[in-house]
């Protein structure tokens, strides 16, 4: 069933945000209806707060309510990312927030954002510091059984040296709707991984934004996202290098299946400052009905003259020679299928952060039955 | 191993076969008993592979006319896995990369669809990496390319090996190699005669493709067989291969320009 927009929810939407809600007017919400949005009850979301259970390992200490303030301004003003919506509409929602500061090698951690069977809106902020040299290896788990939204603020800065392996799983309801806005900043020689898995959510709307401050970092950005029924899931990505030396080496891929529909913008800004860069983005697609529907465009903004920026997108069906190959060797065609799309998707999840193995990513997306 | 008593595996009659509409195949004949082992050899585009494809069942392959029975069923009424399950394995000359595939996994599921159809119990993991481990040494392979995915990056001649593996874990009644020799090093070819000579015995019988007589110094057949235009115009013992080497196939134009009237004429 298709998700029915209440006018009260939209108006309260707005109201939160300081801003009407976006619609297809707006270039990047050309493709993506907020109506499973609208469709929530228009109200907080009511629950324990799902950071108080968050288990802080060694290394890694609370932030001052200052500092985090600070931290806050400071990234989303690198990133470009204060008059996004999802951040305009989380700041307004009085987001519970997790603040901390990282220190050498610290974690794992693991945060469980269930919005569970509550109604309304749940709002989360999480705010990192990476010190100079510290390492973090950190898994957001998210999850909802109704129609619900969530809508998870992320900042994180990167000192010198720095490396975040960053895995977001996010295996979702048919009735609910996620917002995850990512605003990165790297200092030189950080490293960033940033692993996303989505699928099954009425809506989604992930949008990373990454900022190599001075260039001469290092970002690998690994997504899939995965859409059936009536599901809406939409990648908007953007990586600017404000410096020379900077890399980058993204894969976005998708399976599109029932009437699912798919939106992937991959945004890449290289100006005159940042030469040397070394970009690469590839959005590839796996169209397994004819009902789905997938728009994926690269956006690369090149100004620098001595850079290498490579992209590419694909969209194709199983392909028929790996399957005769696999039939050939008395494998029926469905679990042939069901081999080649657990592979397909297997190159994204194996770079989710080793504790994404223990919650079985797979099953969970497919929504296969134990 | 001919024994004209042996049990008939594969009947190929008047096969047609076309793709995309064009014929490939006009009129196939072959016989193969157990314990034989055959070899088909020809120019390019005489229909060898096509031949194999079909008896696979590729789907792009459209038989039009023409049977084949195999152990007395009709195997052109069979999906490609039934055919694999009860016993046919095609080598493919181009082993497909499928990444993201497991080769251990997809050896797995392809061992326990084989043993399931023969009535044998489903290996579970442990079990079957006993069982592969052993037969890794037919080819000689390393056990890490069973970690990697199937095929990916793999030589040619790791592919090879990989292939002659997967019949050494199916124990096929039928293997036709589409030339299996192609892309092989002097080494790796000696490595891969050595393990389809193992499999090969007085119960299943081997259909080799092959352009050259250096893969029949190392598995001597029983049969050689010239294709041209699509059909067998010539069989003979392994002197046949090496005549060819000998002369070349320039008699083959003039045996099919004598043909081609009579073709004609019956049409």
């Amino acid at each position: 069933m298709p998700a029915v927009a209440l006018p009260a929810t939209g108006a309260w939407l707005a109201a939160l945000a300081g801003s009407p809600l976006p619609g297809r007017r707006h270039e990047d919400w050309r493709f993506t209806d907020l109506a499973p949005l609208q469709s929530v009850a228009a109200e907080p979301w009511n629950g324990p707060d799902p950071f108080a259970l968050a288990a802080l390992p060694a290394g890694i200490t609370r932030l001052e309510p200052a500092e985090a303030q600070q931290l806050r301004n400071q990234v989303l003003q690198a990133t470009g990312s204060s008059g996004a919506w999802p951040v305009q509409l989380n700041q307004g929602a009085s987001p519970r927030c997790l603040a901390l500061r990282v220190s050498g090698a610290a974690g794992p951690l693991q945060l469980s954002i269930d919005a569970g069977a509550a109604p309304g809106l749940l709002a989360l902020q999480l705010l990192l510091i990476l010190e100079d040299g510290a390492s973090l290896e950190l898994l957001q788990h998210h999850s909802s059984s109704a129609a619900n939204a969530t809508s998870l603020l992320t900042v994180a800065q990167l000192g010198r040296g720095a490396r975040l392996h960053l895995g977001v799983l996010a295996p979702g309801d048919s009735r609910a709707s996620l917002l995850s806005h990512l605003a990165i900043s790297q200092a030189p020689a950080s490293a960033l991984q940033l692993t996303t898995a989505v699928g099954g959510w009425a809506l989604s709307r992930l949008e990373p934004r990454i900022c190599q401050v001075a260039g001469a970092a290092h970002t690998r950005l690994r997504a899939l996202q995965l859409v059936d029924g009536q599901d809406l899931a939409d990648t908007h990505s953007h990586v600017c290098f404000e410096g020379p030396d900077g890399e980058l080496d993204q894969l976005h891929k998708v399976v599109a299946d029932g009437a699912g529909r798919s939106v992937f913008n991959g945004a890449v800004q290289v100006p005159r400052k940042a030469q040397q860069t070394n970009a690469a983005q590839l959005s590839r697609t796996l169209l397994l009905s004819d009902r789905a529907r997938v728009d994926t465009k690269p956006e690369l903004e090149i100004v620098a003259d001595d850079v290498k920026c490579a992209h590419g997108a694909t969209v194709s069906r199983l392909q028929q020679s790996e399957l005769f190959y696999l039939q050939s060797r008395g494998i029926g065609a469905d679990q042939a299928s069901k081999l080649l799309l657990r592979g397909y998707c297997d190159e994204v999840l194996r770079e989710l952060p080793v504790a994404a193995a223990a919650l079985n990513p797979l099953p969970l997306l497919l929504r296969e039955r134990p | 191993m001919i024994r004209p008593d042996a049990p008939l595996l594969l009947d190929i009659r008047d096969l047609h076969a076309s793709v995309d509409e064009q014929p490939i195949l006009k009129g196939v004949n072959l016989a193969i008993r157990a314990g034989e082992i055959h070899a088909v050899m020809g120019r390019n585009g005489s229909g060898k592979s096509t031949l194999s494809k079909v008896l696979a069942g590729h789907p792009a392959y459209t038989v039009t006319a023409g049977s084949v029975h195999y152990r007395g069923a009709d195997l052109l009424e069979l999906d490609p896995e039934q055919r694999a399950r009860i016993g046919l394995f095609l080598g493919f000359q181009y082993p497909v990369e499928i990444p993201g595939v497991s080769n251990l996994e997809f050896l797995r599921v392809a061992t326990n669809s084989r043993r399931a159809e023969r009535g044998d119990e489903e290996l579970d993991t442990f079990a079957f990496e006993d069982l592969v481990h052993e037969r890794l040494k037919v080819v000689q392979m390393d056990p890490a390319f069973l970690e990697r995915s199937v095929n990916e990056g793999f030589s040619g001649g790791e592919k090879k090996r990989n292939e002659i593996l997967q019949m050494a874990l199916l124990e096929p009644l039928v293997a036709i190699l589409d030339e299996t020799d192609s892309g092989l090093d002097i080494d790796a070819l000696r490595i891969v005669a050595d393990g389809v000579n193992q499999l090969a015995g007085p119960d299943n019988a081997t259909l080799l493709i092959t352009h050259y007589q250096r893969l029949l110094d190392l598995i001597t057949p029983d049969y050689v067989h010239v294709m041209a235009a699509g059909r067998i115009l010539r069989t003979g013992g392994k002197e046949l291969a090496l005549e060819l080497e000998r002369t070349g196939y320039d008699w083959v134009d003039q045996e099919l320009a004598r043909l081609e009237p009579e073709t004609v004429e019956v049409a």
